[in-house]
């Protein structure tokens, strides 16, 4: 897999003019993330059809269809976890990106050290990287259950911890895969919070976002575009004003309406 | 009295007053069993992390040799620690025939595929749940390996368990390589069958009931791990609390 190193940052909100009709988002600045023509098999069973897809720096992208239709293996292929069957993905290297799993798991250690293990991974010291991993933990709220058995947590709980790893990690880009799937109202509150509390700009920061998920009010509330996907492919890659007020390609609306689970 | 009562009581007469014979059969047999799966531990910890988180051609026939290897007969893997350590055999420069260590070597022989092919079930199943997400933390096979047998210590704690259990427990290869010598190489189990061929049976007797002690006790730790375990990850542990070994 082919990877990014110096694509240049953007602002947040950069203005994409709607496309007349369900098409990729036209080009504007240099991709962190570049597919072309990605396919993706598992054995015989074809995940992902002919992907084109650029991310830019800024961007909060959501991934939204039904079940199977290929959210969490592009979320996979863009961390380079799964290497495309065709086709070329350009990515940010590894360790500037992060990847937050719908049900993430937890070793059985403390918890700080557990957000401590990615950072000593990617070669940080361990000492170091506990006292990195409390701060992280303070971003998230979670600071005063630094030393208990991240086990004992509940799903929101191991959610916001996931969250701190991206954050100790410095990540430039977030994914996330379903990330409040499994959670009760409070939690999903508290985690798309941080979500994007996590996305603000800051001085010479500025970080990607793309989520998978079957919740449209989440989509609405923190996504600047929606990507479509259907059976493997994208039918529609659109910014979130247009995804929710436009034409959409048949299938992609009766999902908007409900009708299409 | 029945023969069976009249055994059993004299039995309980020889545990209670601590008979030095007894005692020395015990002893060695605890030293032999706990330095084989020791050895075996060593050996098949790494090998069945590895095989967990590997992918190579041919692992198949590998795993199914392993899978065989569980099935192994005791006597059969004596006769071939014999045949290695006697004065003939490749290894008999050694001189640990009818020894201490031929009879570690032999149970660890024995034991060693139990330990690597439950221990790599258990690293596979963790793989599968969670192996990727380590991945995407930055974690390479041996790390992987590393932690995920690290992450499962308690599950496999109980296959040691389990393992010990079946060293202490088996005759064929210790009386095959140990001889059965008087104290030198009399364990348990050898102990139990001479001591019924020559009808000793309250000496037999009396091992017999060390024995299933032993294993009884073996059963009662796993299961009191499994529950701390169950309790620690509820966040119930509060009569047994371990430290966090990683900080």
């Amino acid at each position: 897999m082919k990877r990014l190193d110096s694509a240049l940052p953007m602002d947040a909100d950069m203005a994409v003019a709607p496309p007349p009709e369900a098409g990729p988002i036209p080009a504007s600045g240099p991709a962190l993330f570049a597919l072309r023509g990605v396919d993706l098999r598992y054995g015989s069973v074809r995940a992902l059809h002919g992907i084109d897809l650029d991310v830019r720096a800024g961007e909060r992208v959501a991934l939204v269809g039904s079940n199977g239709s290929g959210k969490s293996s592009l979320l996979r292929v863009l961390h380079g976890l799964l290497a495309p069957t065709s086709g070329t993905a350009a990515c940010l290297p590894r360790n500037r990106q992060a990847l937050v799993f719908q049900r993430p798991h937890m070793l059985r250690a403390s918890v700080q050290n557990n957000v401590a293990l990615g950072l000593w991974l990617r070669g940080m010291g361990w000492r170091r990287a506990r006292q990195s991993a409390l701060h992280a933990l303070a971003r998230v709220d979670m600071a005063e259950l630094a030393g208990r058995s991240a086990k004992t947590l509940s799903g929101g709980q191991q959610q916001r911890v996931a969250l701190a790893q991206a954050w100790a990690m410095d990540a430039d880009a977030l994914l996330l895969d379903e990330p409040t799937a499994n959670l009760d109202p409070h939690a999903k509150r508290e985690v798309e919070a941080l979500m994007q509390a996590f996305v603000q700009p800051g001085p010479g920061r500025t970080v990607t976002m793309v989520f998978s998920s079957h919740n449209l009010g989440q989509v609405k509330r923190l996504a600047s575009r929606v990507v479509y996907l259907e059976r493997g492919r994208i039918l529609a890659d659109l910014p979130v004003q247009s995804f929710f007020n436009g034409p959409l390609p048949e299938e992609a609306g009766l999902f908007v309406k409900g009708e299409k689970i | 009295m029945n023969t069976l009562a009249e055994s059993a009581a004299t039995a309980l007469r020889l545990i209670s007053s601590l008979d030095p014979v007894l005692l020395d059969i015990v002893g060695l047999s605890l030293a032999v069993s706990a330095c084989a799966c020791l050895l075996a531990c060593a050996g098949g910890l790494v090998l069945g992390a590895w095989l967990g988180v590997v992918r190579f051609p041919g692992q198949g026939v590998v795993l199914t040799v392993l899978n065989t290897m569980l099935a192994l007969p005791s006597v059969v893997v004596g006769l071939l620690v014999y045949l290695l350590l006697s004065r003939s055999g490749p290894l008999g420069f050694l001189g640990w025939l009818f020894s201490f260590k031929a009879m570690v070597v032999a149970q660890a022989i024995l034991v060693l595929p139990v330990v690597a092919a439950l221990t790599r079930q258990v690293v596979v199943d963790a793989e599968r749940s969670h192996g990727e997400q380590l991945r995407s933390l930055g974690a390479g096979t041996f790390m992987r390996g590393l932690l995920l047998t690290w992450d499962e210590r308690f599950a496999l704690l109980t296959i040691l368990i389990a393992a010990f259990g079946r060293a202490v427990s088996e005759v064929g290869a210790v009386m095959v390589v140990g001889g059965n010598i008087e104290g030198y190489t009399r364990v348990m189990t050898t102990a139990i069958a001479l001591e019924t061929s020559k009808g000793d049976l309250p000496l037999a007797v009396a091992l017999g009931i060390v024995l299933l002690a032993v294993v009884l006790l073996l059963n009662t730790l796993i299961a009191l791990v499994r529950r701390w375990c169950e309790r620690r990850d509820a966040g119930l542990a509060g009569w047994l609390r371990m430290p966090d070994l990683t900080a």
